[in-house]
């Protein structure tokens, strides 16, 4: 057919959907080790082509190479594979406990646990994560009691939010979790203005911004690589792309057109591209931009290549608009297989253990759940009452809202 | 004590603020090195550094939002949008973040921080110089709203803003930065200096939030006002001759409903008047107020005088300024009815 020269409006479409055979063949994907670990006082304008490569340090072999190894003994290795088995493992539990009507809602980060798992572990006590809704890694890792997440999750009157946000936005300044929002974006920017208040005052507190590959279309992202440009305050800004944003594949937030690391160039940040299912490319990463904070060097932007590979919330059903065996094609694995793999390589794991970790696991999670749903759930036991919803909207509560309490309570019939 | 414009007063809170209080952080686009379009800030990087007082990129999301991540870190950031026009690009971390921060993280984290913009028209500023959006505001639950209309009050409820722990959107009328506007638009401009709500005392004093003034007694009829209708109401009230008790609302957000009340019980009458369009304006919420508590004390129906429902016109300014021509007309009709 001729070309007419009549206009058109481009829409990117992914390359598969439901019914399609999946291949990820056109991903580039470099070998394990290959790509150089720079010093952390690189200039940025010195390591652009890091923006657009993937850094790896697990081999197919199992082996961790190259410059960004060892950046973890193996004992803390195998903290972190248990921290990615615990999330895992209370995500399928809080699946379940949705479908059974215990509560509204919950997100899992099925396929996504290496990112916050091993970011975390970088982290010291006092610095600030600004999380989306599938950083709960980040919890995991810092040691916040699983229970606490679960009365959360059943909105029990042990829920440390007292039954006002929805399943999965937790908060805890005490663990460096900042409260999440339901609005995309808005956090990432709050990070940065996080860290100028760390510089402000004088400290090396690291302010960590989270996003997903969708929200980087917002322009909270934009404020935030502004913001981070212009004042060169103590922060990481971390994007998430797991390729989907519910149904809207990452092309449509034109990760096709560039890579999403690569959107730092033009503010001078250095910004690196890492597989997002190595736990120890992750961390190593993590470790090198965290100490170019705490130097104060200046922010890095982080992309980290990963794959949804559960719905994108219990309210959703990706078999609509995606091949149903599209994970199974991911060509970055599972990272919770992989470094099990590594460690058993090494010699110092073995299947019988994890096998016996696995249901050391499931019966801690097992427990925590017990703990909580005898609290209470979203429908039942003990939950928030009407003066948890009217509190905290102001720190003293001003007379419009102290009548409308009242009311409350006499429509109630307790008044 | 001496006599000062309203922008002066402001420019004396930032300053007594900022020595009382090292976490006291200003910024916003033009603010700095220059001293703010309207010079509210101007000395107060010189006096206190860079990293106290700085410019922004012009991106008021951004302003807005880390804003938030400097006062969750423990500053009280004291930002400047440069028009309240301009502050829907930061709608959303305004709402969704500074107002719900407490409530949403079960008060584990706080947003103790100030927003200021210059707000009202009657300057021919036309569609984006000239909005009162005070009704955007006054809606979300978790913000506070203030608005004064003298220097002596601008300088107080602004150091008791900074000092508040919850997040304030305070509104700078820009019509009275140099001088009090009753509305009278083709009369020769009085500066501040010939005023008597012009004396601001040195040194620091607040003026409560949630507090309004009776500005001028009366017994007739209750006018409720703030910002610049607060002058005009005055204005009318004396050309008129009609004894109007005249009560500066100040802040919006918490209200002061008793003060409403016991007047409005008192003349049985009421008009409210404000620069902003009418529809869903915040009369309205006045209106409903006054009818929930004063209803059985009512002489006549609460009447509103208000911009009208479009957007701020450039040429027809004085058409659409709710000026004493149109206030003294609703006070006439409300005393006959």
């Amino acid at each position: 057919m001729t070309d007419t020269g009549r206009s058109y409006l481009h829409v990117p479409e992914p390359s598969f959907r439901p019914g399609d055979k999946p291949t990820f063949d056109e991903m580039i994907i470099p070998q394990a080790g290959a790509v150089r670990r720079p010093p952390v006082d690189v200039h940025p304008d010195d390591i652009q082509d890091l923006a657009r490569t993937i850094i790896r340090v697990m081999s197919s072999d199992n082996e961790a190479v190259g410059e960004w190894a060892a950046s973890l003994t193996d004992e803390e290795a195998l903290e972190g594979l248990k921290d990615m088995m615990r999330l895992r493992t209370m995500d399928a539990r809080l699946l379940r406990a949705q479908r059974q009507g215990k509560t509204s809602f919950y997100m899992q980060a099925l396929g996504e646990e290496a990112v916050a798992c091993a970011f975390q572990k970088a982290l010291e006590p006092g610095d600030m994560n600004f999380p989306t809704y599938r950083q709960q890694g980040l919890l995991i890792t810092s040691g916040y009691p699983m229970t606490s997440m679960m009365n959360q999750i059943f909105s029990n009157s042990q829920d440390p939010m007292k039954g006002r946000q929805l399943g999965n936005l937790y908060s805890s300044k005490e663990h460096g979790f900042f409260s999440i929002s339901g609005n995309l974006a808005t956090q990432f920017v709050q990070a940065v203005g996080w860290a100028m208040a760390s510089a402000i005052e004088g400290n090396d507190r690291v302010g960590v911004g989270w996003i997903g590959d969708g929200s980087t279309a917002e322009g909270d992202f934009h404020a935030g690589l502004v913001f981070a440009s212009t004042y060169q305050p103590p922060c990481v800004l971390n994007i998430v792309n797991n390729q989907w944003a519910i149904s809207t594949y990452q092309g449509i937030a034109r990760g096709n057109a560039a890579t999403f690391a690569s959107k730092g160039l033009a503010f001078g940040l250095p910004s690196l591209r890492v597989d997002g299912n190595d736990y120890l490319a992750v961390h190593a990463v993590a470790k090198w931009a965290i100490e170019r904070a705490r130097k104060r060097l200046g922010p890095t932007l982080i992309e980290y290549v990963t794959y949804r590979e559960g719905a994108h919330s219990t309210s959703d059903d990706p078999s609509a608009y995606r091949p149903k065996d599209e994970a199974d094609g991911w060509p970055l694995g599972d990272p919770i297989e992989r470094l099990k793999g590594y460690l058993i390589a090494k010699g110092v794991w073995s299947e019988d253990r994890h096998a016996q970790m696995a249901s050391q696991i499931e019966d801690e999670v097992a427990a925590a759940q017990r703990e909580s749903e005898a609290i209470g759930t979203l429908l039942e036991g003990d939950k928030p009452g009407p003066r948890d919803m009217f509190e905290d909207v102001y720190e003293e509560m001003p007379p419009h809202l102290r009548e409308q309490f009242a009311q409350s309570l006499k429509e109630a019939g307790e008044g | 004590m001496a006599k000062k414009t309203m922008i002066e007063a402001i420019r004396d809170a930032h300053h007594i603020a900022m020595e009382a209080d090292e976490k006291v952080v200003v910024f916003g686009e033009d603010v700095g090195y220059f001293g703010g379009v309207f010079r509210c800030t101007a000395g107060l990087q010189e006096k206190f550094g860079k990293a106290r007082c700085f410019d922004a990129p012009i991106c008021e999301g951004g302003i807005v939002g880390a804003a938030i991540g400097m006062a969750a870190y423990g500053l009280r950031p004291c930002i400047e949008i440069q028009f309240a026009d301009y502050a829907y690009p930061a709608y959303d971390q305004i709402v969704s973040e500074a107002a719900r921060l407490r409530h949403r993280s079960g008060g584990q984290f706080t947003a103790p921080m100030v927003i200021r913009m210059p707000t009202g028209g009657g300057i021919f500023g036309g569609q984006t110089h000239s909005q009162s959006p005070e009704a955007l505001f006054a809606h979300v639950s978790g913000l506070k709203t203030v608005i004064p209309s003298t220097p002596y009050d601008a300088k107080g409820l602004l150091l008791a803003s900074i000092e508040d722990n919850d997040p304030v959107i305070f509104l700078e009328p820009k019509r009275l930065y140099n001088g009090p506007f009753d509305g009278e638009h083709d009369k020769s401009i009085v500066p501040w200096s010939k005023h008597d709500d012009a004396e601001v005392p040195d040194g620091h004093y607040t003026v409560p939030l949630g507090k309004a003034k009776i500005v001028r007694e009366g017994k007739d009829v209750t006018i409720l006002a703030y910002g610049t209708m607060v002058h005009v109401a005055k204005k009318t009230a004396e050309d008129q001759g009609i004894d109007a008790e005249v009560i500066d609302l100040r802040t919006l957000v918490p209200l002061d409903t008793e003060t409403i009340a016991q007047s409005v019980q008192k003349t049985g009458r009421c008009v409210v008047v404000h620069e902003a369009t009418r529809t869903c304006g915040y009369g309205a919420e006045l209106v409903s107020i006054v009818n929930e508590l004063c209803f059985w004390a009512l002489e006549a129906p609460v009447e509103r005088v208000t911009g009208w429902d479009t957007p701020y016109p450039h040429s027809q300014e004085w058409d659409y300024f709710p000026g004493p021509k149109r206030l003294g007309a609703a006070l006439n009709q409300i005393m006959e009815a």
